[in-house]
């Protein structure tokens, strides 16, 4: 099994620690200059999402993570996985609600998604940064308000329910970017 | 995104500001006589510390050839210079530590190591003080506390104590991660890991440690007392390591008895021994004369006077462009 020296850590790199995928998110290299190396870093869990913080003695190995981040696309839900598809081989996987977790609220059909897949298994998901979905309730539109900065409530199309400006309607189309949750326009079909 | 990164990461600003701090250490140098030396950077000798790491090179066409080292800092040659009588020197040249790299570290970087003949540690400590407030124009005064002082004042347990358990007690106290490498057996390690997580990030902004653990001598004198200690002092600025100096050890003796316990210690480490510096050890059993040497981080010193916290700020072309 492929693995990593404390020197080849950076950011991105995904290793295993106590059995889990984790990928480095933070790496920082301390050393008193005749004393010790350390690495001290960051780490998120791949599976659980939790961050976790370790100290590493310089010259420590971690054994390299069997990930692969993959571009698949959105098929559909039975309730209890979600399936995408490999637009290159049409393979298809489950992905369980956990490992699917924020990413449920922006998954659209026919959405190119990259899914993690940890030996072979999906554990994460990323939606686009961008998504395009249809509202489907709000409180009716007010015309002519566009600049005071007002915002209500608005549900979309995949349960996700987002801050909008007073005009927007049901049925009107929005651009939503998913890292943070907010919308960003309207959007034509 | 991918493109070749040929331009320079340091900005010709920090570049210029280099080259002033150069011109002002070489007149700083020569209003007190002190000689600007050069020694070769590549040495039939290396270093036998397991905690620094040389480059080992040889010729590209054989690879199966006896290595020669890349030094780490110039002191054997420098010493054996003054055993030779040369007096009071300084050097500023780029040194070299495999491995060693991160937002404060650059595995080639410039170091500014002098030599005062019959100064002891706190003289040069005196005398590097006088720099930096020529460097910097203003400084306030650079506080003085003992490594005993330091540990006492920010962890609240004796420093100079080989216990290991009150180390992991403060450690635990202050929610440090500690590697699962840890040693059970030798403290060093664990005041390392304190000195870097808890103390470093408290330390006034200018202060000096000095008297470090015996086990920490490296080249320093080792002062008899209960315990003893390392005549050995490290700058630091804003919590920032800028430089190293000693109370020289003259004694050839020890010095040997150091380098093959560096040697012993790399084996039993998996580290591949590395040959010891006979000429240092000829030039120390002629004689050293009394002297106390500094090695000042130069890279370090000028992200403090541009202030900036990356070493690549700083540098032409650090290590992901050379």
């Amino acid at each position: 099994m492929a693995s990593y020296s404390t020197n080849e850590f950076k950011r991105g790199l995904k290793v295993m620690l106590d059995g889990d995928p984790c990928t480095i998110i933070e790496n920082e290299f301390v050393k008193p200059g005749k004393g010790q190396a350390f690495n001290r870093t960051r780490l998120r869990n791949l599976k659980t999402g939790r961050v976790w913080e370790k100290t590493f003695k310089s010259g420590e190995s971690l054994e390299a993570a069997d990930v692969l981040d993959v571009d698949m696309q959105y098929l559909y839900s039975d309730g209890e996985f979600w399936y995408f598809m490999d637009p290159n081989s049409f393979e298809q996987v489950g992905a369980s609600e956990s490992s699917v977790s924020d990413a449920k609220n922006w998954l659209k059909e026919q959405d190119v998604c990259v899914v993690t897949l940890w030996n072979g298994e999906p554990i994460s998901v990323t939606p686009p940064n961008h998504v395009t979905l249809q509202v489907t309730e709000t409180d009716p539109g007010v015309r002519g308000d566009t600049a005071t900065g007002a915002t209500k409530p608005a549900t979309l199309e995949t349960g996700a329910v987002v801050q909008v400006p007073l005009f927007v309607d049901v049925g009107d189309l929005l651009k939503v970017d998913t890292r943070s949750g907010e919308y960003i326009s309207r959007a034509k079909e | 995104m991918n493109e070749s990164p040929w331009q320079p990461a340091a900005g010709l600003d920090l570049l210029r500001l280099r080259a002033k701090l150069l011109t002002r250490i070489r007149d700083f140098f020569a209003e007190r006589d002190v000689l600007e030396v050069e020694t070769p950077l590549l040495s039939h000798a290396g270093l036998p510390t397991p905690q620094l790491e040389s480059f080992a090179v040889h010729p590209v066409s054989r690879p199966e050839a006896v290595p020669a080292y890349l030094h780490t800092s110039p002191e054997f040659p420098m010493k054996r210079l003054l055993a030779a009588g040369s007096g009071s020197i300084y050097q500023i040249c780029r040194v070299f530590r495999a491995d060693e790299r991160g937002r404060r570290h650059n595995p080639e970087f410039t170091l500014l190591e002098w030599y005062r003949v019959g100064f002891d540690a706190a003289a040069l400590m005196d005398e590097l003080e006088l720099l930096l407030q020529r460097l910097f124009g203003q400084l306030p005064p650079v506080q003085r506390l003992s490594y005993r002082e330091a540990f006492l004042q920010y962890a609240g347990i004796d420093g100079l104590d080989d216990a290991i358990a009150p180390l992991q007690r403060v450690l635990a106290e202050h929610a440090v991660p500690v590697p699962e490498a840890m040693p059970a057996d030798d403290p060093d390690p664990w005041r390392d890991l304190l000195l870097t997580q808890v103390i470093e990030p408290r330390l006034p902004p200018a202060v000096f440690l000095y008297d470090y653990p015996a086990s920490q001598a490296a080249l320093a004198r080792v002062r008899p007392g209960s315990p003893p200690v390392a005549e050995r002092f490290e700058l630091y600025l804003d919590g920032v390591e800028i430089a190293n100096g000693f109370h020289e050890l003259s004694d050839a003796v020890e010095q040997r008895r150091r380098f093959e316990a560096g040697n012993a210690a790399r084996v039993s480490q998996g580290l591949a021994p590395v040959p010891l510096d006979e000429h240092l050890l000829a030039a120390l059993d002629q004689g050293l004369p009394d002297c106390a040497g500094v090695a000042v981080g130069l890279d370090r010193l000028l992200m403090r006077a541009a202030g900036v916290d990356e070493i690549d700020a700083v540098l032409a072309f650090p290590w992901g462009r050379a």
